[in-house]
């Protein structure tokens, strides 16, 4: 039986408008990005070296940033990601739950579907609940997100409440233009490390 | 002369020592009998943040985080783990971080368990396949030393690196 598509309120919120608005008081927070359509969100705020862009580890981006999250722990450390890249790895979820890194944030971007290869339908469209599973990991706050209210009312949270911090925004499946970043990983991830450590060497 | 047996203590120690004179600071894995001992060390070391996994890929992920981060990381897993690891391998290679393995053999020397078999046979291809250096110790007592040459080839010549210590060692095996 295919997937359907459970009713729910209508969704007004676009991804880049969210993404723009939350990074507008990044403060000097890295931001690590799930694959796909988030790496295009978070450029589309200003290429920067905290950004570290992710790609092909679907499932990675949470684990990535909670290694970051550890290793500095004066700062603030955001995911960005979608629910198909989220759902991935699941289990990340408990792992971070149990772990209670405070300087870690997740705000997952859920359109619902997976949007990189034609918008087939998540688990989420079917109604699964990713802050019921966050705040059943032990995630000390969570938030639905369904409108620009919402946003302003969790900024906070999102970038300064000790966490670990958990945030599903429902945005639509409309996306904006893809930007013309690097897409070279060791690049990326050096210009990253960099920024973090302050060490040129590696 | 009376042939007596020295009373060595477990390569555990010796390996958990390197760690720490390697620097590592995050100790990523899921609980296995062979690095038992091992990961109740890392446990122990209040320098050392250990994490438990709900799934070795997690500690792919987690370990190129470390790095990116500025601190060093180990990922402890069984062979039968390596499989799950695959595809975040592609992180380690692509970004050309540093990752330091231990593995702990199952399905392959004297396994009575079947189900253990395909993987553990698996498991040194999987790695090769994935780009990451493999480094083979079958005597407890080249374990340790094992370990620091793989650190050194890891941290300092930015590359992954598996030590895959033998089931002829572990032991471990038969129960499922």
């Amino acid at each position: 039986m295919a997937m359907r598509k459970t009713k729910a309120a209508k969704i007004t919120l676009k991804r880049r408008d969210v993404v723009k608005r939350i990074l507008s008081q990044r403060g000097d927070a890295a931001v690590v990005t799930g694959i796909g359509n988030a790496v295009h969100d978070v450029a589309s705020c200003g290429d920067d070296a905290r950004n570290m862009y992710l790609g092909g580890i679907m499932g990675g981006a949470s684990m990535v940033a909670f290694g970051v999250a550890l290793a500095q722990p004066k700062r603030r450390v955001l995911v960005i990601t979608g629910d198909g890249e989220l759902l991935a790895g699941i289990g990340s979820l408990l792992t971070i739950g149990v772990e209670k890194p405070k300087n870690l944030a997740i705000v997952v971007l859920d359109n619902q579907a997976y949007g990189a290869t034609g918008n087939q339908l998540t688990h989420t469209a079917a109604g699964v609940d990713l802050v019921a599973i966050a705040k059943a990991s032990g995630f000390t706050s969570t938030a639905l997100i369904t409108d620009t209210a919402g946003i302003d009312a969790a900024m906070a949270d999102i970038h300064d409440r000790p966490g670990p911090y958990f945030a599903v925004v429902k945005v639509k499946t409309v996306t904006g233009p893809r930007l013309d970043i690097s897409r070279d990983g060791t690049y990326i991830s050096r210009r990253f490390r960099t920024a973090m450590t302050g060490e040129e060497g590696w | 002369m009376v042939k007596t047996k020295a009373k060595t203590r477990h390569w555990s120690h010796d390996v958990h020592s390197v760690l720490k004179k390697a620097d590592v600071r995050q100790v990523a894995y899921v609980p296995d009998g062979g690095l038992a001992k091992l990961i109740d060390l890392c446990n122990g070391d209040k320098k050392m943040r250990s994490v438990v996994l709900t799934t070795e890929e997690e500690g792919i992920a987690q370990m190129a985080g470390a790095w990116l981060g500025g601190q060093r990381g180990v990922f402890l897993t069984q062979s039968g783990g390596v499989g799950n690891c695959i595809n975040m391998f592609s992180m380690i290679q692509e970004c050309r971080i540093p990752l330091l393995a231990i593995v702990s053999m199952r399905g392959q020397w004297g396994e009575a368990y079947p189900w253990q078999i395909p993987m553990g046979q698996s498991t040194r291809a999987a790695l090769e396949a994935a780009n990451v250096i493999v480094q083979p110790v079958d005597r407890a007592d080249e374990i340790a030393e094992t370990v620091e040459a793989a650190a050194r080839m890891a941290y300092d010549g930015n590359r992954a690196v598996a030590v895959i210590i033998s089931q002829r060692i572990t032991k471990s095996g038969g129960r499922g």
